[in-house]
Protein backbone atom coordinates (compact mmCIF):
# COMPACT_ATOMS: atom_id res chain seq x y z
CA UNK A 1 0.00 0.00 0.00
CA UNK A 2 1.31 3.66 -0.70
CA UNK A 3 2.40 5.62 2.16
CA UNK A 4 0.77 8.48 0.55
CA UNK A 5 -1.74 8.79 -2.05
CA UNK A 6 -3.48 11.96 -3.29
CA UNK A 7 -6.61 11.62 -5.76
CA UNK A 8 -7.67 14.78 -7.78
CA UNK A 9 -6.69 17.11 -4.89
CA UNK A 10 -8.65 20.34 -5.43
CA UNK A 11 -7.28 23.05 -3.43
CA UNK A 12 -8.66 26.60 -3.43
CA UNK A 13 -7.99 29.83 -1.76
CA UNK A 14 -11.14 32.02 -2.00
CA UNK A 15 -11.16 31.91 -6.32
CA UNK A 16 -7.51 30.90 -6.95
CA UNK A 17 -7.24 27.72 -7.63
CA UNK A 18 -3.78 26.60 -6.49
CA UNK A 19 -4.10 22.51 -6.80
CA UNK A 20 -5.95 21.60 -9.86
CA UNK A 21 -6.52 17.86 -9.93
CA UNK A 22 -3.24 16.77 -8.27
CA UNK A 23 -2.39 13.06 -8.11
CA UNK A 24 0.63 11.69 -6.65
CA UNK A 25 1.51 8.17 -5.13
CA UNK A 26 4.71 7.56 -2.92
CA UNK A 27 5.72 4.15 -1.42
CA UNK A 28 7.83 3.72 1.48
CA UNK A 29 11.34 4.61 1.18
CA UNK A 30 10.49 6.92 -1.92
CA UNK A 31 12.35 10.12 -2.02
CA UNK A 32 10.41 12.48 -3.96
CA UNK A 33 11.63 16.18 -5.09
CA UNK A 34 9.26 18.49 -5.96
CA UNK A 35 10.37 21.13 -8.17
CA UNK A 36 8.30 24.09 -9.84
CA UNK A 37 8.19 28.08 -9.43
CA UNK A 38 7.13 29.87 -6.47
CA UNK A 39 3.13 29.99 -6.80
CA UNK A 40 3.38 26.37 -8.64
CA UNK A 41 1.51 24.69 -5.25
CA UNK A 42 4.43 23.07 -4.28
CA UNK A 43 4.21 23.89 -0.78
CA UNK A 44 0.66 23.80 -0.69
CA UNK A 45 0.63 20.06 -1.97
CA UNK A 46 2.99 19.03 1.21
CA UNK A 47 0.43 21.23 3.48
CA UNK A 48 -2.38 19.36 2.21
CA UNK A 49 -0.68 16.06 2.84
CA UNK A 50 -0.12 16.85 6.47
CA UNK A 51 -3.37 18.80 6.92
CA UNK A 52 -2.62 22.31 7.36
CA UNK A 53 -4.57 22.98 4.83
CA UNK A 54 -8.11 21.79 4.23
CA UNK A 55 -8.88 20.38 0.27
CA UNK A 56 -11.82 21.50 -1.44
CA UNK A 57 -11.93 18.56 -3.76
CA UNK A 58 -10.15 14.97 -4.47
CA UNK A 59 -9.12 13.07 -1.54
CA UNK A 60 -5.35 12.88 0.52
CA UNK A 61 -4.64 9.73 1.92
CA UNK A 62 -1.43 9.01 4.18
CA UNK A 63 -0.56 6.13 6.05
CA UNK A 64 -4.29 4.77 6.10
CA UNK A 65 -5.72 7.67 7.08
CA UNK A 66 -7.81 9.77 4.88
CA UNK A 67 -6.87 13.21 5.90
CA UNK A 68 -9.37 14.85 3.38
CA UNK A 69 -12.36 13.37 5.15
CA UNK A 70 -14.08 15.27 8.17
CA UNK A 71 -12.96 14.40 11.08
CA UNK A 72 -10.00 12.87 10.73
CA UNK A 73 -7.20 12.02 13.22
CA UNK A 74 -5.10 14.47 12.37
CA UNK A 75 -3.32 14.87 15.89
CA UNK A 76 -2.43 10.82 15.25
CA UNK A 77 -1.09 11.58 11.63
CA UNK A 78 1.16 14.28 12.67
CA UNK A 79 2.67 11.79 15.39
CA UNK A 80 3.93 10.01 11.89
CA UNK A 81 4.18 12.34 9.44
CA UNK A 82 6.74 15.00 10.43
CA UNK A 83 7.21 18.38 8.39
CA UNK A 84 10.49 21.01 8.69
CA UNK A 85 9.79 24.49 7.25
CA UNK A 86 11.39 27.08 5.46
CA UNK A 87 11.15 29.47 8.24
CA UNK A 88 12.51 26.59 11.24
CA UNK A 89 9.63 27.76 13.39
CA UNK A 90 11.55 26.93 16.84
CA UNK A 91 10.18 27.97 19.50
CA UNK A 92 11.82 31.00 21.25
CA UNK A 93 11.32 30.46 24.49
CA UNK A 94 12.33 26.83 24.88
CA UNK A 95 16.21 25.73 24.86
CA UNK A 96 17.17 23.02 22.06
CA UNK A 97 16.28 20.22 24.50
CA UNK A 98 12.60 21.59 25.13
CA UNK A 99 12.36 22.33 21.54
CA UNK A 100 12.86 19.05 20.77
CA UNK A 101 10.97 17.22 23.38
CA UNK A 102 7.87 19.06 24.11
CA UNK A 103 5.67 17.12 21.57
CA UNK A 104 7.08 13.70 23.04
CA UNK A 105 6.19 14.61 26.56
CA UNK A 106 2.73 16.56 25.84
CA UNK A 107 1.52 14.39 22.92
CA UNK A 108 3.23 10.70 23.84
CA UNK A 109 3.74 11.25 27.45
CA UNK A 110 7.19 10.26 27.72
CA UNK A 111 8.75 10.69 31.24
CA UNK A 112 11.57 13.82 31.38
CA UNK A 113 14.91 11.56 31.54
CA UNK A 114 14.20 9.36 28.66
CA UNK A 115 12.94 12.30 26.39
CA UNK A 116 16.58 14.17 27.27
CA UNK A 117 18.08 10.76 25.90
CA UNK A 118 15.75 10.83 23.21
CA UNK A 119 16.75 14.40 22.35
CA UNK A 120 20.45 13.43 22.60
CA UNK A 121 20.13 10.96 20.21
CA UNK A 122 18.47 13.16 17.66
CA UNK A 123 20.81 15.93 17.89
CA UNK A 124 23.79 13.65 17.28
CA UNK A 125 21.94 12.38 14.49
CA UNK A 126 21.82 16.46 13.09
CA UNK A 127 25.25 16.77 14.93
CA UNK A 128 24.47 19.02 17.13
CA UNK A 129 24.75 17.28 20.70
CA UNK A 130 26.47 20.03 22.33
CA UNK A 131 23.84 22.49 21.30
CA UNK A 132 21.29 20.80 23.60
CA UNK A 133 20.89 23.38 26.16
CA UNK A 134 21.23 26.40 24.08
CA UNK A 135 18.45 28.36 22.86
CA UNK A 136 17.90 29.38 19.17
CA UNK A 137 18.87 32.74 18.83
CA UNK A 138 22.06 31.73 20.08
CA UNK A 139 22.18 29.09 16.61
CA UNK A 140 23.08 30.08 13.43
CA UNK A 141 20.88 29.70 10.65
CA UNK A 142 21.50 26.18 9.85
CA UNK A 143 22.19 24.85 13.02
CA UNK A 144 18.61 26.11 13.85
CA UNK A 145 17.03 24.04 11.18
CA UNK A 146 19.85 21.25 11.49
CA UNK A 147 17.59 21.61 15.38
CA UNK A 148 14.18 21.37 13.09
CA UNK A 149 14.99 18.80 11.93
CA UNK A 150 15.98 16.74 14.93
CA UNK A 151 12.89 17.64 16.39
CA UNK A 152 10.51 16.41 13.73
CA UNK A 153 13.00 13.23 14.03
CA UNK A 154 12.14 12.95 17.32
CA UNK A 155 8.59 11.65 16.74
CA UNK A 156 10.33 9.20 15.02
CA UNK A 157 7.88 9.58 11.63
CA UNK A 158 7.00 7.31 9.21
CA UNK A 159 6.98 10.36 6.81
CA UNK A 160 8.96 13.38 6.73
CA UNK A 161 8.25 16.51 4.38
CA UNK A 162 10.94 19.50 3.97
CA UNK A 163 9.70 22.62 2.73
CA UNK A 164 11.76 24.82 0.88
CA UNK A 165 14.03 24.37 4.13
CA UNK A 166 17.45 25.95 2.89
CA UNK A 167 15.72 28.44 1.14
CA UNK A 168 15.94 30.88 3.64
CA UNK A 169 19.55 30.25 4.34
CA UNK A 170 22.78 31.93 3.54
CA UNK A 171 24.81 29.25 0.69
CA UNK A 172 26.87 27.98 3.35
CA UNK A 173 24.76 27.13 5.18
CA UNK A 174 23.00 25.37 2.81
CA UNK A 175 25.24 22.63 2.59
CA UNK A 176 25.71 21.49 6.23
CA UNK A 177 21.64 20.80 6.13
CA UNK A 178 21.59 19.25 3.07
CA UNK A 179 23.90 17.08 4.31
CA UNK A 180 21.80 16.03 7.52
CA UNK A 181 19.25 15.81 4.67
CA UNK A 182 21.28 12.82 2.71
CA UNK A 183 21.68 11.14 5.54
CA UNK A 184 18.13 11.33 6.88
CA UNK A 185 17.38 10.05 3.21
CA UNK A 186 20.41 7.32 3.70
CA UNK A 187 18.61 6.04 7.00
CA UNK A 188 16.06 4.81 4.75
CA UNK A 189 13.51 7.36 5.31
CA UNK A 190 10.23 8.34 3.39
CA UNK A 191 10.87 11.86 2.33
CA UNK A 192 9.23 14.37 0.51
CA UNK A 193 11.27 17.42 -0.64
CA UNK A 194 10.19 21.21 -2.15
CA UNK A 195 13.26 22.01 -3.35
CA UNK A 196 15.07 24.52 -5.24
CA UNK A 197 18.61 22.61 -5.22
CA UNK A 198 18.48 20.96 -8.36
CA UNK A 199 21.91 19.12 -7.78
CA UNK A 200 20.62 17.79 -4.26
CA UNK A 201 16.99 16.88 -6.03
CA UNK A 202 19.57 14.75 -9.04
CA UNK A 203 21.89 13.15 -5.96
CA UNK A 204 19.48 12.14 -3.57
CA UNK A 205 15.89 12.11 -4.96
CA UNK A 206 14.20 8.64 -6.31
CA UNK A 207 11.71 10.36 -8.52
CA UNK A 208 11.58 14.31 -9.15
CA UNK A 209 7.88 16.21 -9.43
CA UNK A 210 7.84 18.90 -11.42
CA UNK A 211 4.65 21.43 -10.37
CA UNK A 212 3.19 23.93 -12.55
CA UNK A 213 0.09 25.85 -12.53
CA UNK A 214 -1.11 24.09 -9.31
CA UNK A 215 -0.95 20.42 -11.69
CA UNK A 216 2.03 17.56 -11.84
CA UNK A 217 3.30 18.64 -15.08
CA UNK A 218 6.12 15.74 -15.22
CA UNK A 219 7.16 13.23 -12.74
CA UNK A 220 9.55 10.50 -13.33
CA UNK A 221 12.94 9.04 -12.20
CA UNK A 222 15.24 11.87 -11.11
CA UNK A 223 17.66 11.70 -13.93
CA UNK A 224 15.00 11.69 -16.66
CA UNK A 225 13.05 14.44 -15.40
CA UNK A 226 15.72 17.34 -14.71
CA UNK A 227 18.10 16.07 -18.55
CA UNK A 228 15.65 14.81 -20.36
CA UNK A 229 12.64 17.49 -20.16
CA UNK A 230 9.39 16.89 -22.19
CA UNK A 231 7.74 20.19 -22.02
CA UNK A 232 8.47 23.71 -22.99
CA UNK A 233 7.62 24.75 -19.48
CA UNK A 234 9.92 22.41 -17.76
CA UNK A 235 13.06 23.21 -20.42
CA UNK A 236 12.38 27.34 -19.79
CA UNK A 237 12.09 26.48 -15.84
CA UNK A 238 15.29 23.83 -15.55
CA UNK A 239 17.00 26.98 -17.88
CA UNK A 240 16.46 29.51 -15.13
CA UNK A 241 17.46 27.76 -12.19
CA UNK A 242 20.57 26.39 -13.97
CA UNK A 243 21.83 29.41 -15.45
CA UNK B 1 -18.74 73.42 61.81
CA UNK B 2 -16.19 73.83 59.95
CA UNK B 3 -12.62 72.67 61.40
CA UNK B 4 -8.96 73.07 60.35
CA UNK B 5 -7.34 70.48 57.97
CA UNK B 6 -5.19 68.82 59.84
CA UNK B 7 -2.51 65.86 59.93
CA UNK B 8 -5.76 63.41 61.13
CA UNK B 9 -7.26 64.23 57.71
CA UNK B 10 -4.31 63.04 55.81
CA UNK B 11 -4.19 59.60 58.37
CA UNK B 12 -8.09 58.92 57.45
CA UNK B 13 -7.35 59.63 53.92
CA UNK B 14 -4.88 56.66 53.87
CA UNK B 15 -7.12 54.61 55.76
CA UNK B 16 -9.75 55.58 52.84
CA UNK B 17 -6.83 54.66 50.31
CA UNK B 18 -6.64 50.99 51.48
CA UNK B 19 -9.89 50.91 49.91
CA UNK B 20 -9.03 52.29 46.42
CA UNK B 21 -6.42 49.31 46.34
CA UNK B 22 -8.94 46.81 47.48
CA UNK B 23 -11.15 48.07 45.01
CA UNK B 24 -8.67 47.58 42.06
CA UNK B 25 -7.33 44.38 43.58
CA UNK B 26 -10.65 42.37 43.16
CA UNK B 27 -11.50 44.23 40.00
CA UNK B 28 -8.20 43.45 38.32
CA UNK B 29 -8.47 39.58 39.32
CA UNK B 30 -11.98 39.78 38.31
CA UNK B 31 -11.45 41.28 35.45
CA UNK B 32 -8.06 39.21 34.58
CA UNK B 33 -10.72 36.24 35.03
CA UNK B 34 -13.58 37.81 32.45
CA UNK B 35 -9.85 38.87 30.90
CA UNK B 36 -8.57 35.01 30.11
CA UNK B 37 -11.84 34.20 28.42
CA UNK B 38 -12.52 37.02 26.60
CA UNK B 39 -8.78 36.59 25.19
CA UNK B 40 -9.15 32.71 24.55
CA UNK B 41 -12.44 33.21 22.90
CA UNK B 42 -11.51 35.80 20.30
CA UNK B 43 -8.60 33.63 19.41
CA UNK B 44 -10.53 30.74 19.14
CA UNK B 45 -11.18 28.88 16.04
CA UNK B 46 -15.02 28.90 16.20
CA UNK B 47 -16.81 31.60 14.94
CA UNK B 48 -19.64 31.89 17.52
CA UNK B 49 -16.93 31.87 20.73
CA UNK B 50 -15.26 34.97 18.61
CA UNK B 51 -18.22 36.98 17.51
CA UNK B 52 -19.57 36.78 21.07
CA UNK B 53 -16.21 37.45 22.90
CA UNK B 54 -16.28 41.01 20.35
CA UNK B 55 -19.85 41.64 21.39
CA UNK B 56 -18.80 41.72 24.89
CA UNK B 57 -15.87 43.67 24.47
CA UNK B 58 -17.28 46.33 22.47
CA UNK B 59 -20.67 46.60 24.48
CA UNK B 60 -18.35 47.28 27.48
CA UNK B 61 -16.12 49.43 26.00
CA UNK B 62 -19.09 51.49 23.91
CA UNK B 63 -20.60 52.69 27.19
CA UNK B 64 -19.21 54.78 29.96
CA UNK B 65 -17.92 53.08 33.28
CA UNK B 66 -19.57 55.65 35.20
CA UNK B 67 -22.93 53.80 33.14
CA UNK B 68 -22.02 50.62 34.60
CA UNK B 69 -21.23 51.62 38.02
CA UNK B 70 -25.08 52.85 37.32
CA UNK B 71 -26.05 50.13 36.05
CA UNK B 72 -25.01 47.80 38.27
CA UNK B 73 -25.58 49.84 41.52
CA UNK B 74 -29.03 51.31 40.38
CA UNK B 75 -30.12 48.75 37.30
CA UNK B 76 -29.84 45.59 39.60
CA UNK B 77 -32.42 46.60 42.08
CA UNK B 78 -34.90 47.15 39.51
CA UNK B 79 -34.19 45.01 36.91
CA UNK B 80 -33.43 41.63 38.90
CA UNK B 81 -34.72 42.92 42.39
CA UNK B 82 -31.88 42.12 44.78
CA UNK B 83 -30.39 45.18 46.58
CA UNK B 84 -26.57 45.64 46.58
CA UNK B 85 -24.10 47.61 47.93
CA UNK B 86 -21.72 49.44 46.91
CA UNK B 87 -19.23 47.45 47.10
CA UNK B 88 -21.00 44.40 45.50
CA UNK B 89 -22.04 47.23 42.56
CA UNK B 90 -18.27 48.54 42.48
CA UNK B 91 -16.86 45.75 42.57
CA UNK B 92 -18.45 43.50 39.97
CA UNK B 93 -18.89 46.61 37.80
CA UNK B 94 -14.99 47.10 37.91
CA UNK B 95 -14.25 43.66 36.80
CA UNK B 96 -16.85 43.67 34.00
CA UNK B 97 -15.11 46.77 32.53
CA UNK B 98 -11.10 45.62 33.43
CA UNK B 99 -12.37 42.09 31.89
CA UNK B 100 -12.92 44.08 28.51
CA UNK B 101 -10.01 45.68 28.39
CA UNK B 102 -7.63 43.01 29.47
CA UNK B 103 -9.18 40.82 27.27
CA UNK B 104 -8.48 43.24 24.40
CA UNK B 105 -4.81 43.41 25.59
CA UNK B 106 -4.28 39.89 25.96
CA UNK B 107 -5.97 38.96 22.46
CA UNK B 108 -3.28 41.44 21.07
CA UNK B 109 -0.65 39.91 22.84
CA UNK B 110 -1.65 36.21 21.63
CA UNK B 111 -1.84 37.37 17.96
CA UNK B 112 1.40 39.00 17.94
CA UNK B 113 3.08 35.80 18.21
CA UNK B 114 3.10 34.60 14.55
CA UNK B 115 0.89 31.79 13.16
CA UNK B 116 3.72 29.84 12.37
CA UNK B 117 4.36 29.30 16.09
CA UNK B 118 0.55 27.64 15.76
CA UNK B 119 1.40 25.74 13.02
CA UNK B 120 4.93 24.37 14.42
CA UNK B 121 2.91 23.33 17.51
CA UNK B 122 0.34 21.54 15.06
CA UNK B 123 2.71 19.75 12.92
CA UNK B 124 4.20 18.11 16.23
CA UNK B 125 0.47 16.98 17.03
CA UNK B 126 -0.34 19.30 19.66
CA UNK B 127 -3.70 20.46 20.28
CA UNK B 128 -5.24 23.78 19.92
CA UNK B 129 -5.23 24.03 23.83
CA UNK B 130 -1.64 22.74 24.09
CA UNK B 131 -0.38 24.87 21.45
CA UNK B 132 -1.73 27.49 23.72
CA UNK B 133 -0.57 26.39 27.26
CA UNK B 134 3.00 24.94 25.39
CA UNK B 135 3.86 27.60 22.76
CA UNK B 136 1.89 30.50 22.51
CA UNK B 137 0.88 31.62 25.97
CA UNK B 138 4.62 31.43 27.18
CA UNK B 139 5.84 33.76 24.58
CA UNK B 140 3.06 36.27 24.95
CA UNK B 141 3.23 36.57 28.51
CA UNK B 142 6.32 38.42 28.31
CA UNK B 143 4.52 41.20 25.48
CA UNK B 144 1.63 41.04 27.85
CA UNK B 145 3.45 42.63 30.77
CA UNK B 146 4.08 45.67 30.25
CA UNK B 147 1.01 47.05 28.82
CA UNK B 148 -0.87 45.30 32.08
CA UNK B 149 0.88 46.66 34.36
CA UNK B 150 0.01 49.99 32.32
CA UNK B 151 -3.72 49.28 32.77
CA UNK B 152 -3.03 48.46 36.43
CA UNK B 153 -2.52 52.29 36.50
CA UNK B 154 -5.75 53.10 34.75
CA UNK B 155 -7.71 51.12 37.20
CA UNK B 156 -6.07 52.44 39.94
CA UNK B 157 -7.30 56.31 39.07
CA UNK B 158 -10.60 54.73 37.78
CA UNK B 159 -11.95 53.18 41.14
CA UNK B 160 -12.17 57.03 41.66
CA UNK B 161 -15.69 56.75 39.99
CA UNK B 162 -16.59 54.20 42.33
CA UNK B 163 -17.17 57.66 44.97
CA UNK B 164 -20.48 58.55 42.86
CA UNK B 165 -22.00 55.52 44.16
CA UNK B 166 -21.02 56.10 47.13
CA UNK B 167 -18.65 53.53 47.85
CA UNK B 168 -15.84 55.24 50.01
CA UNK B 169 -12.41 55.16 48.74
CA UNK B 170 -9.69 57.82 48.44
CA UNK B 171 -11.58 60.44 46.36
CA UNK B 172 -15.25 60.06 48.33
CA UNK B 173 -12.83 60.55 51.71
CA UNK B 174 -11.56 63.71 50.26
CA UNK B 175 -14.91 65.04 49.50
CA UNK B 176 -16.34 64.49 53.05
CA UNK B 177 -12.86 65.79 54.46
CA UNK B 178 -13.16 69.08 51.54
CA UNK B 179 -17.06 69.46 53.06
CA UNK B 180 -15.63 69.70 56.63
CA UNK B 181 -12.84 71.48 56.36
CA UNK B 182 -13.41 73.42 53.32
CA UNK B 183 -10.13 73.31 51.90
CA UNK B 184 -10.97 71.62 48.66
CA UNK B 185 -7.06 72.89 47.32
CA UNK B 186 -5.21 71.42 50.40
CA UNK B 187 -7.08 68.05 50.21
CA UNK B 188 -7.29 67.47 46.73
CA UNK B 189 -3.80 68.35 46.15
CA UNK B 190 -3.23 65.52 49.46
CA UNK B 191 -5.79 63.01 47.47
CA UNK B 192 -3.70 63.47 44.15
CA UNK B 193 -0.08 63.29 45.94
CA UNK B 194 -1.67 59.87 47.50
CA UNK B 195 -3.17 58.48 44.13
CA UNK B 196 0.88 59.70 42.55
CA UNK B 197 2.58 57.64 45.47
CA UNK B 198 0.50 54.46 44.04
CA UNK B 199 0.48 54.64 40.33
CA UNK B 200 4.26 56.12 39.95
CA UNK B 201 5.64 53.11 41.13
CA UNK B 202 3.91 50.89 39.09
CA UNK B 203 4.42 53.36 35.97
CA UNK B 204 7.98 53.00 36.92
CA UNK B 205 7.69 49.12 37.10
CA UNK B 206 6.33 48.87 33.78
CA UNK B 207 9.11 50.73 31.78
CA UNK B 208 11.39 48.49 33.65
CA UNK B 209 9.86 45.35 32.93
CA UNK B 210 9.39 47.08 28.83
CA UNK B 211 13.18 47.53 29.16
CA UNK B 212 14.04 44.27 30.44
CA UNK B 213 11.79 41.90 28.30
CA UNK B 214 12.96 43.50 24.99
CA UNK B 215 16.14 42.08 25.83
CA UNK B 216 15.32 38.75 26.62
CA UNK B 217 15.08 36.12 24.29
Amino acid sequence: MSLVELKGVVKRFGTNTVLDDVSLKVEPGEIIAVIGRSGSGKSTMLRCINGLEPVQGGSVVVDGETVSAPGADLRALRQRVGIVFQSYNLFPHLSVEKNITLAPRVVKGMEPGAARDLALGVLRRVGLAEKIDAYPDQLSGGQQQRVAIARSLAMQPKLMLFDEITSALDPELTGEVLKVLEQVAAEGMTMILVTHEMGFARRVATRVVFMHEGRIWEEGGARDVLEKPRTPELSTFLDAVLH
Amino acid sequence: MIREFAAIDVYYLLLAARWTLALTALAFVGGGLFGIVVALMRVSPFLPLRALGATYVNVVQGIPLLGWLFVFFFGLPILAGVQVSSWVAATVAFSFYAGAFLGEIWRGCLQAIPRQQWEAGAALGLGFGEQLRHVIVPQAVRVAIPPTVGFLVQLIKNTSLGAVIGFVELTREGQLTNAATYRPFTVYIAVAAIYFAMCFPLTQLSRRLERRLRVAR
